[in-house]
């Protein structure tokens, strides 16, 4: 058809011409009218797969939201105390109280815990395995690592009870083996590998011509990664462990196995607590659907909801500024 | 011959091979590199010119499955059984052909080398930067923003930047690897002044596929095509109407290349 549309003579070319005597549009070609649709219907098509991220979020947000607000808004619930007692007997025949700060404080301590071993252990094995290894050792090491993260998190629980429990008994000879540090340990060894993936790749990522130009003008190959590499890769290292912090606050039943789950302030970290995730996941089954006890454990969702979003916005915050600077 | 005796040649290089795994790509090059001249390695993309360069200062060495035979001689010392690499690599600054601005402040750029080498006096620091940024003909721009980040200044300025830093560790032979490719005429030339004015403290070795830089700059000029010597010998020589080979002449007056 092309053939035939480019043999005409001038002045005849079928198709949109703009004046008489005008030249046809380049080569008188025309694209199909299906495939000009196709484009523009695919365009709308991602364009709805960007913003339904915005939907869900807000979705999500909505419906733990009104699952919580009756009872938040019913005049028996007091946001100071929900926050800043320490008491939790949502099934007390006489008392009912519903204060989260020991859960608070149990998610803090378990995760700050556990990002205190995980992220020299991760960043440093980000380190190792994009400059120190290379070949085989380094594409084993990668696939190990990564299967790590395959491991689901009742296993990781499993192993909590069974292997660190007693373990934690002997070696520190505390009476309880499910704490704070059990919890912590598997919650780190549950963020490396995530930490290692992402933060080998945001070392990879920066160019080999800083690396060549370091190491011509003399530096050792720890100056290099000290001053060249950690700061031209710090976003990606930050997102890194900011992803691992991610998921130590949101894990739920590896903390909930290994943790004691005792709702109380940890003295040391060898005192059992409980979390904010293990609360919900243990209680939302037998609290009554719509009683005040299954409406506090949609107000804890939001707390939680709450404290990624801050974490995720301030992290945000500071990888911009440090763009920036 | 017998200069050889009072001017020991600053660089030696003898029967220099280099492989990359079973593809052998410089076959066998000698030659000497004088104190305080310009020495210029002409040739076409894929002679065999950078990897020569990379021989000088043991950075082949990075490159996995590289490999050098024959000698190399670095005021006198074989680099090959020189005890400390650092200080061998501190000896030559080397200007890669794509300016490297590290992602550090422009004084942090130029004070790399120095505290790596482990200077930590902030009076000594200052004024060596601030001398190698006047060597290099980029002070007066940047001296009022040393501390605003090395990547954000212009492609010329930033290769200015890579040459005041490979000053900055006091090397006694700089090495420019084709370095006007992604610069400007106007600051090419600029560099050129620079290196004219640097060869009378230090050793320059250019490498170039431009054949006139050579001509401008170059005391002796050697003359690559495929991992061989075609040609070695004063510029002038090989610039002339009746240098030793045909192929020299073809290629510089651009007949072929």
């Amino acid at each position: 058809m092309e053939q035939e549309v480019l043999d005409l003579p001038e002045g005849a070319v079928p198709g949109p011409i703009k004046a008489p005597g005008a030249k046809p549009m380049m080569h008188g070609r025309k694209r199909p009218v299906w495939e000009i649709g196709f484009e523009v219907g695919l365009e709308w098509l991602i364009r709805l797969c960007g913003i339904s991220a915005i939907l869900f979020v807000f979705g999500i947000f909505a419906f733990v939201f009104r699952e919580g607000a009756g009872f938040l808004f019913s005049g028996r619930f007091s946001l100071p105390k929900f926050l800043f007692t320490t008491e939790w007997y949502p099934t007390s025949m006489s008392n009912i109280r519903y204060g989260v700060l020991a859960l608070i404080v149990g998610t803090g301590s378990v995760t700050i815990l556990a990002m205190a071993i995980a992220v020299p252990f991760g960043l440093g094995a980000a380190i190792f395995i994009s400059e120190f290894c290379t070949g085989r050792i380094k594409e084993i090491l990668k696939i190990i690592i990564e299967l790590l993260a395959a491991i689901p998190s009742v296993v990781w629980g499993f192993i909590g009870i069974s292997i660190m429990n007693p373990l934690i008994q002997t070696v520190f000879s505390v009476p309880v083996g499910l704490n704070v540090f059990n919890g912590a340990t598997l919650l780190a060894l549950m963020s490396v590998p995530i930490m290692v993936s992402i933060g080998e790749d945001s070392l990879k990522a920066v160019p080999d011509s800083f690396r060549e130009a370091a190491l011509a003008m003399g530096a050792t190959r720890w100056q290099t990664i000290v001053r060249v590499l950690l700061p031209a890769a710090k976003n990606g290292l930050l997102a890194a462990v900011l992803l691992g912090i991610g998921r130590a606050v949101g894990e739920t039943m590896a903390v909930l196995m290994a943790t004691g789950h005792a709702v109380k302030i940890p003295h040391s970290i060898f005192d059992p607590v409980r979390t904010l995730t293990a609360t919900i996941a243990a209680e939302l089954g037998e609290a009554s659907v719509g009683s005040d006890h299954y409406q506090v454990l949609f107000i804890v969702g939001i707390l939680l909801f709450t404290i990624t979003f801050v974490v995720n916005l301030s992290a945000d915050l500071i990888v911009r500024g440090v763009r920036k600077g | 011959m017998d200069d050889e005796s009072h001017t020991y040649p600053l660089i030696r290089v003898q029967d220099l091979k280099v492989r990359y795994g079973h593809r052998e790509v410089v076959h066998g090059i000698s030659f000497d590199v004088q104190k305080n001249e310009i020495f210029a390695i002409i040739g076409p993309a894929q002679s065999g010119k950078s990897s020569i360069l990379k021989c000088l200062n043991r950075t082949l060495e990075f490159i996995a499955d590289a490999k050098m035979s024959g000698s190399v001689e670095v005021n006198g010392v074989d680099v090959k059984k020189v005890h400390n690499v650092y200080e061998l690599r501190r000896e030559i600054g080397m200007v890669a052909p794509l300016p490297v601005g590290l992602p550090l402040s422009i004084f942090d750029n130029v004070a790399f080398a120095p505290r790596a080498s482990g200077l930590r006096d902030k009076h000594e620091l200052d004024a060596l930067v601030q001398r190698c940024l006047e060597q290099a003909a980029l002070w007066d721009e940047v001296k009022d923003r040393l501390n605003s980040l090395g990547t954000k200044l212009s492609g010329g300025q930033q290769q200015r930047l890579t040459i005041a830093r490979a000053l900055s560790h006091q090397p006694s032979i700089l090495c420019l690897d084709e370095f006007s490719i992604a610069i400007d005429p106007v600051t090419t030339m600029r560099i050129e002044d620079v290196l004219k004015e640097l060869k009378a403290e230090l050793t320059v070795v250019l490498v170039t596929n431009l054949v006139q830089q050579a001509r401008r700059l170059a005391d002796r000029t050697m003359f690559v095509w495929n991992g061989e010597v075609v040609e070695l010998g004063p510029t002038d020589a090989i610039f002339s109407e009746q240098p030793q080979s045909q192929k020299t002449y073809d290629y510089v007056h651009g007949i072929f290349g």
